[in-house]
């Protein structure tokens, strides 16, 4: 009964792994691979929602009648390309923080900043 | 794993079996898009910055309990939540009673193309995509502005003994790439413009083309590759993309229609359509594309800067 | 036709596998990536032929021969830089005397 449900659960799960990557791990380059873990399984539940039990592909053909739903698709297409630019901008900004402060683990830069005051 | 070396290369696994999740979901043009992007370009930036940053992790301090605890909740929560939801694949979900029989019944009509995908991403919604190609845009300005220094042309004759020493060291990767970067290139115009009718568009097209410079860049060293693509003329590119993409609704706003309505761009509605889509997809496919190797030149020529200033320190 | 596309098509998946038992079996890199890479190369061969056989007409099996000669290129150079990058950073082939990994290592410092 409840295994119809199984997409969510699995982008439940996978959501969970990045959020615990980004909160548990200090090192900004991993916290970077935790939010695009997030990331695909945010992609992940949109593009399941849009699945049509027995449909295609949404591209027109002679002879088709059950399609899925093309609204997902395009949004999660769009997104997808600017999430590899914003992460770019993340991995930019750990760069950065790396010439700036000598390390990007998390503790380290805190302990930095304190020292400063 | 301390290694992030290893956690980037999963993590690139990991965007490649998404895009075959994709593929068993129908959603062929995102699982193009995500194979090209998160098995191919996010995997190279990201080891492009562990390069810089440093390649292990140190062991963390804290307690993971807390936040395995945290985690643990909110995933509990989120289960909860979706016991209300529709089934896996049932039609009748609410998701697919609202516009989307208009676009599976109608766009053939109004639009003409056969790739539903495209005619909404490029017609029924592109004041959405022109939003989201802005963003693009403004995310390679601000890694420019994060990562650009000044470089310093280094001299010709110690770009040819870079050169040579590279070309002892990987021959057959660059003969190979030599043949293969033509194709590539072939490959991401068929893509370009053959997503009216398959799976492909502007977005998929600039990633590949990319992916082909980036490759060139890599093999042949980012001075040479300077030489054949200057800097200033992709950035040049990447606002063209965008006043392209701009500008084909400032016309059809100026013509009396509606932002982005394309019917008025020729005296058949259809064919109207079909030019907007095409101009359209060209302004996305230039600003991906050279934001793209905006991106990664900028990554590329601060590697090279610090590599150039610790041999000086050392010297 | 169809007893043949199948048949290719039970070769090639069962070099997919035969590689992928080398790579858990054994026992160090070179070994793991000579099984793959020699496996793969033949085995997306069969598995594009047989899929052709599967369709024999039409763009479906010149899109396939590109594939396929895409593959052909790609793959083997994909395992030449691998291997040379792992020689560049100084890992050296499990051998099966002592004595002769002894030898390799001092000869490369």
């Amino acid at each position: 009964m409840l295994m119809g449900l199984y997409n969510y659960w699995i982008v439940v799960v996978l959501m969970m792994v990045g959020f615990y990557i980004v909160i548990a791990h200090g090192n900004l380059i991993k916290k970077i691979v935790g939010l695009s873990i997030f990331q695909t399984s945010v992609f992940i539940f949109y593009i399941s929602m849009a699945k049509v039990e027995g449909g295609t592909a949404p591209i027109l053909a002679e002879g088709i009648r059950q399609y899925s739903n093309p609204l997902p698709h395009v949004l999660i297409l769009t997104a997808i390309v600017v999430g590899i630019a914003t992460t770019a901008l993340g991995l930019a900004l750990a760069v950065r923080i790396k010439e700036a402060y000598g390390s990007i683990e998390e503790e380290d830069i805190q302990k930095k900043d304190n020292l400063d005051c | 794993m301390k290694d992030l070396f290893a956690v980037i290369m999963l993590s690139g696994i990991y965007g490649l079996l998404s895009a075959s999740f994709f593929v068993s979901m129908d959603a062929v043009d995102v699982a193009f898009t995500e194979a090209s992007v998160g098995a191919g370009i996010s995997t190279l930036l990201m080891l492009v910055a562990i390069t810089m940053t440093g390649r292990t992790e140190n062991p963390s301090r804290h307690k993971p309990l807390l936040a395995l605890a945290v985690v643990i909740v909110t995933g509990s929560l989120l289960i909860y939540g979706t016991l209300d939801m529709p089934y896996f694949g049932s039609a009748q979900a609410p998701i697919h009673q609202h516009v989307a029989p208009r676009y599976i019944n109608d766009s053939m009509q109004e639009v003409g193309v056969p790739n539903i995908v495209t005619s909404v991403l490029a017609s029924y919604r592109a004041f959405d995509t022109f939003g989201e190609v802005v963003v693009i845009f403004t995310a390679g300005m601000g890694v420019l502005a994060l990562l650009s220094a000044v470089r310093r042309p280094r001299d010709v004759a110690e770009i040819d003994s870079f050169n040579k020493s590279m070309y002892e060291e990987h021959l057959i990767l660059r003969i190979v790439a030599k043949m293969l970067i033509p194709f590539i290139l072939l490959f991401a115009l068929y893509v370009q413009f053959h997503g009216d009718y398959g799976p492909g568009g502007g977005f998929q097209a600039g990633v590949i083309f990319a992916a082909a410079i980036i490759l060139y860049a890599m093999l042949f060293g980012m001075n040479t590759a300077r030489r054949v693509i200057n800097q200033s003329f992709i950035q040049l590119f990447a606002a063209i993309g965008v006043l392209l993409y701009g500008s084909v609704g400032v016309i059809s706003l100026l013509n009396g229609k509606n932002f982005l309505d394309y019917s008025i761009l020729s005296a058949d509605p259809i064919a109207g359509q079909h030019l907007g889509i095409l101009l359209i997809e060209l302004g996305v496919g230039f600003t991906v594309a050279s934001v793209m190797v905006i991106i990664f030149f900028n990554f590329a020529g601060r590697r090279n800067n610090q590599q150039n200033k610790e041999n000086n320190d050392s010297c | 036709m169809n007893i043949s596309s199948v048949l290719l098509l039970l070769i090639g998946s069962f070099l997919c596998i035969s590689g992928g038992v080398g790579i858990l079996r054994f026992p160090d890199f070179y070994t793991r990536m000579h099984a793959v890479g020699v496996t793969e190369t033949l085995a997306t061969a069969m598995i594009l032929i047989g899929l052709m056989l599967q369709n024999p007409d039409g763009l479906v099996v010149v899109k396939l021969m590109i594939i396929l000669l895409m593959t052909l290129f790609i793959s083997p150079t994909a395992s030449h830089a691998l291997a040379s990058a792992a020689v560049h950073n100084n890992l050296m082939p499990e051998l099966d005397n002592k004595e002769d990994n002894k030898k390799v290592k001092s000869s490369n410092p």
